[in-house]
Order: C-alpha cells, then sequence, then structure tokens
C-alpha cells in the first residue's frame, strides 16, 4: 500500500491494491524477458517432462496393468500434474537468486508493494507451467494420448493442472525464502516434490502400493489433482475429483501465500 | 534549505542474537550533505544503513529520513530514498535500460516518465553506448554504475550507498568517487558506509567512526586527523627477514603504538609533536640493528592513523601477532 509522497494522493484500499497488480505485472515481465533472452532455459525445463513421458510411456508402460484404460490415456494427466509440480520448484530457485544477487533489498527498499516480489514470480512460473505443460500435451497427443470427453473438461483439465502449480509455486516460494542459498533450495526443491509426485495416482494405481503407501499417496494434493485431470480427459464423474482437487490448491494457497509474504518482509 | 536534518537517529540498536551489530547510535546528517559511516567489517555500518533504509527493523531507539520514522511510516520513506548496495543489484538477463525502466515503474512513475529518466541516468552515467546490451556483458564498474545509476531513477532525496566501491579495481574506484561527488553537487543528502578510509577521506563532510556497533569519533576528515596529535613517523623495511626485528625498534621508541603491515614492508609510529628527535632516534637505532630501511619520512597523519589511535586495535596485539597477522582483519571480509 504504497503511494509516492510526491503525488500527495492519499495512499485508499483500491489504489494500494492498484499498485500490487501493477507492480506484480512489472516483475512478471521482468521474470518472463528471461525465458525470451535465454532460450534454452525454457529447453531444459521441457526436456525432462518429455524424457518422462517417454520413459513411462515405452519403458515402464508395458509392464503397468491398468484395469480398463490404455495406460498412454491413465499417464499423461500425471504428466501433466508433474510437469506442474517440477516447474513450480523454480519459483524458490529464482527467489533464492534474487536475494543472493542483492535484488530483494533494492526491491525492499523500493516503495512498491510488499507482495509483488511474490505475485511477480509466481504468476511468470504460472505462465511458463502453461506453456509446458501444452507442450506436454502435444507430446502427449503424439504418443497417443487423447481426450475423451470433449473441449470443456480439456480446458479445465489443462488450468487445474497449471492451478496446482501456482499453489505449489508458493510452497517453494517459502522453501527457497526460508533456505535462502540456490544450491540448497535447488537440492530441496527435489526432496519435497519426489515423494509427492511418484507415492501418487501419477504413475500407477494408488491400489498397487502396500497399504501404508496408500494411506498418504489417496490424502495428497498430486494424487487429488491427478484423479480430477483424469476424470476430465477419460470421462465419467468429475465434480467430486474436481471440488477435492480445488480445496487442496484453496486450502495450500491460503497457508502458504501468509507464510511467504510474512517471510519475505522479516528478510534480515 | 531546512534546518530539519535529513536524517536522525537516536539510540539505535540492533542485535543478532547475542552480537549487538549496533549498539547506541545517534545520528544527525544535514541536508545536501555527504556524512560518512566509517568501520571495519562487522562494526556496524551496513546494519545502520540497513535500518535507515527500512530493510531492518531496529530493536531500540528511532531513526527517521526526511522526517519519516523507518517503522510507522516506511512506505513514505522509501518513496524518498535511493539505496545502491555492496553487490550490484541488476538483473543480469534484462538490458541496462529494462533495468532502470523497471526500477522507474516500481517507483510508480508512469510508463512515459520511467523511460525519460532512464535515458537521462544512461546517458549521465556514461552507459548509453550499452543501454540495449544484455547486463551480463558489462564490466564490473559498468555495472555498480548502472546500480548506482538505479538508486536515482527515483530522484531521492536521500541516497545511501553502503560499501559502494567494494571489489572495484582502482580506475573504477576513481570513476565512481566522481560520479558521486558531481551526484552531491546537485543537492542531495547521501550517506556512504565505507571500510576504505580514503574513500571517506576524498567524499565526506563529515565522518562517524564506528567500532563494535558504537560511534567512537565524530568529525570532519581534519578534525578526525588532527586526533592523532601530530605528525607521523614511516618506513619501508625491503627485507622481510628484519621486518621484526625492524618493528621492535619501533616499539622500543616508546612513542605511539607503531602500526606494521609485513605485506608492504610498511611500519608507522605516531610520534606527536616530538617529530624531530624521532627521527633521529629512529634513523640511529636502526642503523646500529644493521636493518635497513627505505622510505623513511616525516608525514601528515591519514585516515588510516587515525582508526588505528581511536580503536587502538592493533595496538594491543602482540608484537609477534602483529607481525605474523599483517593487516588481517582491518580489510577483511565483508560485514554481512
Amino acid at each position: 500500500m504504497s503511494v509516492r509522497t510526491a503525488t500527495a494522493t492519499v495512499s485508499t484500499r483500491r489504489e494500494g491494491l492498484r499498485w500490487v497488480v501493477a507492480d506484480a505485472m512489472a516483475l512478471t515481465r521482468r521474470n518472463l524477458i528471461r525465458y525470451v533472452r535465454i532460450p534454452t532455459l525454457l529447453v531444459f525445463s521441457t526436456i525432462q517432462p518429455v524424457m518422462f513421458v517417454l520413459l513411462f510411456r515405452y519403458v515402464f508402460g508395458g509392464a503397468i496393468q491398468v484395469p480398463g484404460v490404455n495406460y498412454v490415456d491413465f499417464l499423461m494427466p500425471g504428466i501433466f500434474v508433474q510437469t506442474a509440480a517440477f516447474g513450480s520448484t523454480q519459483t524458490g530457485i529464482g527467489l533464492a537468486e534474487d536475494l543472493s544477487k542483492g535484488l530483494i533489498d533494492r526491491f525492499r527498499s523500493l516503495p512498491m508493494s510488499r507482495s509483488a516480489v511474490l505475485a511477480g514470480r509466481t504468476i511468470s512460473d504460472s505462465v511458463r507451467n502453461l506453456f509446458v505443460v501444452l507442450l506436454m500435451l502435444g507430446v502427449g497427443y503424439l504418443v497417443g494420448f487423447r481426450f475423451h470427453a470433449g473441449i470443456v473438461p480439456a480446458v479445465t483439465g489443462v488450468l487445474l493442472a497449471v492451478g496446482f502449480g501456482t499453489a505449489f509455486s508458493w510452497i517453494s516460494a517459502w522453501i527457497g525464502l526460508s533456505i535462502r542459498d540456490v544450491e540448497s533450495t535447488q537440492a530441496a526443491g527435489f526432496l519435497w516434490i519426489f515423494p509427492f509426485t511418484f507415492a501418487s495416482s501419477a504413475f500407477v494405481p494408488v491400489e498397487s502400493m502396500p497399504g501404508w503407501l496408500q494411506a498418504f499417496a489417496n490424502n495428497q494434493p498430486v494424487t487429488a489433482t491427478v484423479n480430477a485431470l483424469r476424470a476430465l480427459t477419460l470421462g465419467g464423474p468429475t465434480a467430486g475429483h474436481v471440488l477435492e482437487a480445488m480445496a487442496w490448491i484453496g486450502g495450500i494457497l491460503l497457508v502458504f501465500v501468509p507464510l511467504s509474504v510474512r517471510r519475505y518482509r522479516s528478510i534480515a | 534549505m531546512s534546518e530539519r536534518p535529513a536524517i536522525v537517529t537516536e539510540g539505535l540498536k540492533k542485535a543478532f542474537g547475542r552480537v549487538r551489530a549496533v549498539d547506541g547510535v545517534d545520528l544527525s546528517v544535514a541536508p545536501g550533505s555527504v556524512f560518512g559511516l566509517l568501520g571495519p567489517n562487522g562494526a556496524g555500518t551496513t546494519t545502520t544503513v540497513r535500518i535507515l533504509t527500512t530493510l531492518l527493523r531496529p530493536d531500540g531507539g528511532r531513526a527517521e529520513v526526511m522526517g519519516h520514522d523507518v517503522v510507522r511510516d516506511a512506505d513514505r520513506l522509501r518513496a524518498s530514498i535511493g539505496l545502491a548496495g555492496q553487490y550490484a543489484a541488476v538483473d543480469e538477463t534484462l538490458t541496462g535500460r529494462e533495468n532502470l525502466d523497471l526500477v522507474g515503474r516500481l517507483y510508480h512513475l508512469d510508463r512515459a516518465e520511467a523511460r525519460r529518466r532512464a535515458e537521462e541516468v544512461l546517458e549521465r552515467f556514461g552507459l548509453a553506448q550499452a543501454a540495449d546490451r544484455i547486463v551480463k556483458t558489462y564490466s564490473g564498474g559498468m555495472r555498480r554504475r548502472l546500480d548506482l545509476g538505479a538508486s536515482l531513477v527515483g530522484r531521492p532525496d536521500v541516497l545511501f550507498l553502503d560499501e559502494p566501491t567494494t571489489g572495484l579495481d582502482p580506475r573504477s574506484r576513481l570513476g565512481l568517487w566522481e560520479l558521486i561527488r558531481e551526484l552531491v553537487r546537485g543537492g542531495t543528502t547521501l550517506l556512504l558506509s565505507t571500510q576504505y578510509l580514503d574513500e571517506a577521506d576524498v567524499l565526506c563532510d563529515r565522518i562517524a567512526v564506528i567500532d563494535v556497533g558504537k560511534i567512537i569519533a565524530e568529525g570532519t576528515a581534519d578534525q578526525l586527523k588532527g586526533r592523532v596529535g601530530g605528525e607521523v613517523l614511516e618506513f619501508r623495511v625491503p627485507d622481510r627477514d628484519r621486518f621484526a626485528d625492524a618493528c621492535a625498534v619501533a616499539v622500543a621508541l616508546e612513542l605511539g603504538a607503531p602500526n606494521m603491515d609485513k605485506e608492504t614492508g610498511k611500519v608507522s609510529v605516531p610520534v606527536g609533536e616530538r617529530g624531530s628527535t624521532a627521527i633521529i632516534r629512529a634513523v640511529r637505532e636502526l642503523d646500529s640493528a644493521g636493518i635497513h630501511v627505505e622510505d623513511l619520512a616525516l608525514r601528515r597523519p591519514t585516515l588510516d592513523d587515525v582508526f588505528l589511535a581511536l580503536t587502538g586495535h592493533e595496538a594491543e596485539v602482540a608484537l609477534e601477532e602483529a607481525v605474523a597477522n599483517g593487516k588481517r582483519g582491518r580489510r577483511g571480509r565483508r560485514e554481512r
């Protein structure tokens, strides 16, 4: 809620909100320019999910039995969510990088909105996630994946995957601001993302796991989102799954947005 | 120019765990002046700057910049300051122009004004040629200039520079000094933290010497030099094997506490008003000990001598240790 004194305006709530949006947009643009300037960044963030598609489609796929479904149709919703989850680790790394280069200090000394740095970062990472998920969709079509439920559920599915990525970006932001070191944040990113993505319904049916693992796999955000995406792409009842996924996304945001903003404000 | 100081602090305190980084600092900086916070690494200069620029909350005392309290009025305060830190805080993947433009937008200037000011800064800082190049291709000196430029985009009333030349080569340093001097001619109030005494000497109207979180002296460079009292005897020992012996002679003169730097082989002793007898005694003693010295002379004190005289840091260190460590710790790692 900051307004330049020179303009002698009284800061009102609405004006404050306007600046939050303007500042976040300015920083989103700044973050996205990076991908235009260094296209290899984008290339490498797409190669990994492509490898996973090929790995599960052609190497492991033959050994995984999912009753009643083509494995590739089962797999791709999992890949979309995994792509978004892995992409979200970049949020923390980007913030840790800005911290170590003194950019966060500069931003914090400017009369800009306090939450814009985090908002700009999570928005730009969500835009990148959208791009990579769409690309995976193309790859999926090449290896035999098809939507079976029509266009509206398909679009809803993509948005849900990206929304899930946004929620995970805020967790990643909190981790990056807490750890502050780029390499450690990078390492930590995989530590927390791995159990969520692999002990989930993303690649194999949860029923094939031991009971204790099922208890975890059935009650975590990745499974909820993957199940919703599967319902949206394969057809069948969707409302319950989608609501559950949205509840997870909302819950994560509700906890980690304030946590991250608080962490950002109190950086020493 | 108003009577009200541009920067005021009273009993400012900040601790990190048990370390009292800033321990009751009182400052008053006149508008339009250049004020230097001089202190070795870890003295509390950077912490003071971080409190004044709202990056850190003080634990005690109060501080105001342009009448805005650092805690209660932080938003307004930020609109009237500019900060350039120890690092060149610019985005490497943006061009110079884009960096300045972004900062302008974040100062909430409209698009045209942000662009105009970016252009102005690029021109003034000799970066117009490189304006549309990615910052990654800039030299260290160019990055610092861009960083300094970014801190001016908001046309701040008060500019804070935290160790602006740390890590720069001598030529870039001189260039940056020239820029800073030109800047303050325009009436900007500047608070500068530095561990380089020559920097404070060249740039600052007034200097506060900080050690272990407290101001131990304040005044103009000349006033501070006056605190050493009189002259300094200095000589250089080319043969490093005899350096320790030469130091022992310096100590045996029983004048001021000698400053010894094995790296350069330089020994300096504050001699007060007894310059002529000191020089004769030193020559005699060194000669009878068979130590060859060069560049033996009496000179006016520098801020280096001031610092030593005020803090007494090295004076307390045992001779052998001082010789072994050289100047370590005076210009070591940066304060975090």
